[in-house]
């Protein structure tokens, strides 16, 4: 079967998410840059799914010349190829990502058959549209689900479990559909060194977007307000227990 | 004038609390222009309900029936419903929470309708040139004020950011049942199977919960808050760094990317804080967190801290827990 996932760029952010001076963007001078744990799972899970079924994969990117790093990270992981679909300058809102996957998944298409299974992360984790996987799968006339925590291919068709707030709902999909997943759905792997050296040398194949106007433009960040309280210290160790246990008992716990 | 539209939600008789903020944030936008609140819903409506959406100033009720709106209903079945719903009643806004139904639903209504969406916002109001709004980024920890422009503006609303408010002046809430037209090819995505979760109290709702991180140093360490859960009546939660190493399931884990928590107490043990983990946690009424390091930001941000080897401590207020419950 052929998969192809997607994911986002995003800076790997710390205790604190430091902005640009004009709050225009979040300030990356210190920081790495990574993918939603969601998508860290997408990307386990399709080669999980080409290991038990043959196949392949793709993993595809709308970033800077500078995303190729989170595909090679995905090819380290064991994705057979890497797409990028190069911009720079500000966002794109999520109708304009979604635009410009669906005219990249026609060309892949085209070139070298269906994707049975495209996977996104639920949300990506810095803009969480939520939206990116359902504009997609509509405009190929793909049915979709999303939150799923659970995928088995069987025969012309997916069973998705959706993660819900009292258990899981389980939705069976004829092929091709899409699936937007939650971080849980597998524990992804460290990549192996033989893999970080095969995807160094990988070739990324670049397929040129073309920006539509979205219609949510991006004015400004800003950090909420902090309610700085001074945080109260109880004690050290085991001599602390009697304090917090009043907290417990002012709380209506004990 | 103009016309904003709501999709509902409701269970038992009773409007959802993402939606009674939905509404109230709705209202801003029909205020101080005399203008339509309408909402639609899906699924049995009730005199209890009429009175509520009443108190909070809906002047219609379009209720969507089709066999295929029932409780199991796709996201693009209702989705589609609403799409052809604004079609008759023209809103220059539709709204809806951000809920486990809602972000689906919308995602549908913004790929059938080809508008953009604006995911998670908390405030809105009405420009020149469209709107401008403030929706969250990075769950939460930081605000993103947009433009949108549109002809019609789709948004969600975050949960738990706006006060419900009912109106000043309560609403005719006159029902107004809509019977869309749905295609078979709509519930291809309908679930087949439902599994409950096992027992026990849920982490989402617990009034406690006690959570371990990298401190805890192994999967055995964790018997003892599960010890204190136990005793309290919480859940047992953990961070990222506890689910990828094993020690837990990633259905306990608190996080951007696990479950929001918002307890009376939240005992955060040997986690130092990232923005990952504090985006699930930082709704809690209280945090006590336990750490070696003083300087942990989970530590600065807490209401109260207990420094040292969470090891020595857990032991200890076990115990102590233990013999107030008996005392």
């Amino acid at each position: 079967m052929r998969l192809l996932v997607c994911v986002k760029r995003v800076p790997a952010p710390g205790a604190k998410i430091t902005l640009t001076p004009d709050g225009s963007e979040v300030d990356t001078t210190h920081l790495g840059f990574t993918v939603s744990p969601h998508e860290e799972c997408a990307v386990e899970e399709a080669v999980r799914l080409v290991a038990a079924h043959g196949g392949s994969s793709t993993v595809l990117t709308l970033g800077p010349l500078a995303a190729e790093d989170q595909l090679r990270n995905a090819i380290a992981m064991g994705i057979d190829h890497g797409t990028l679909l190069p911009m720079e300058g500000p966002e794109w809102d999520a109708r304009a990502v979604a635009g410009a996957i669906v005219d990249a998944v026609r060309v892949l298409e085209e070139d070298d058959g269906r994707f049975d299974l495209m996977l996104f992360g639920n949300e990506s984790a810095d803009a969480g549209n939520h939206q990116v996987a359902v504009r997609v799968a509509h405009a190929l006339g793909r049915p979709v689900v999303d939150g799923v925590k659970g995928i088995e291919v069987t025969d012309g068709e997916v069973a998705l479990r959706r993660a819900v707030a009292d258990g899981h709902t389980v939705h069976h999909l004829p092929l091709p559909a899409v699936a937007a997943v939650k971080e849980g759905l597998n524990l992804p792997r460290y990549p192996a060194m033989r893999g970080r050296l095969m995807a160094k040398k990988a070739t990324i194949r670049h397929v040129e977007p073309r920006h539509r106007e979205g219609g949510l433009r991006r004015l400004r960040l800003r950090a909420p307000e902090q309610q700085r309280t001074e945080t109260t210290v109880l004690g050290t160790g085991a001599a602390a227990a009697p304090a917090v246990a009043d907290i417990l008992e002012e709380v209506g716990l004990l | 004038m103009s016309t904003v539209l709501v999709l509902v939600e409701h269970t038992d008789g009773e409007l959802a609390r993402t939606s009674r903020e939905t509404l109230t944030l709705a209202r801003n936008l029909t205020e101080p222009v005399e203008g339509h609140l309408e909402v639609a819903a899906v699924g049995t409506w009730s005199d209890e309900l009429r009175k509520e959406a009443a108190a909070f100033g809906v002047t219609a009720v379009h209720t969507l029936e089709h066999e295929l709106l029932d409780a199991d209903a796709p996201p693009a079945a209702v989705a589609e419903a609403v799409r052809q719903l604004m079609g008759v009643v023209t809103p220059s806004v539709v709204l809806g929470a951000a809920s486990e139904r809602g972000t689906p639903s919308f995602a549908h209504l913004a790929a059938r309708t080809d508008l953009p969406l604006a995911a998670n916002c908390t405030a809105v109001e009405t420009v020149d040139d469209g709107w401008e709004l403030t929706r969250l980024r990075w769950g939460g920890v930081l605000y993103e004020d947009a433009h949108l422009d549109a002809e019609v503006a789709l948004l969600t609303v975050a949960p738990h950011q706006i006060a419900a408010v009912p109106a000043t002046m309560p609403g005719p809430a006159e029902l107004e049942p809509f019977t869309p037209e749905l295609d078979e090819a709509l519930t291809v995505a309908r679930p087949v199977a439902r599994e409950a979760l096992s027992g026990g109290i849920s982490l989402a709702t617990a009034p406690v919960v006690l959570a371990g991180g990298r401190g805890m140093g192994s999967a055995e360490a964790f018997a003892v808050l599960e010890e204190l859960a136990s005793l309290l009546g919480g859940a047992v939660g953990c961070s990222r760094v506890a689910t990828n190493a094993g020690w837990r399931s990633h259905n306990d884990q608190v996080g951007q990317t696990g479950t929001r928590v918002a307890p009376d107490l939240y005992l955060a043990c040997g986690i130092s804080g990232a923005t990952q983990h504090w985006v699930g946690c930082m709704n809690a009424k209280r945090i006590v967190a336990v750490n070696t390091d003083a300087e942990a930001p989970m530590v600065t941000r807490a209401h109260e801290a207990v420094l040292g080897d969470l090891h020595e401590f857990l032991p200890a207020l076990l115990e102590e827990v233990r013999s107030r419950k008996g005392g």
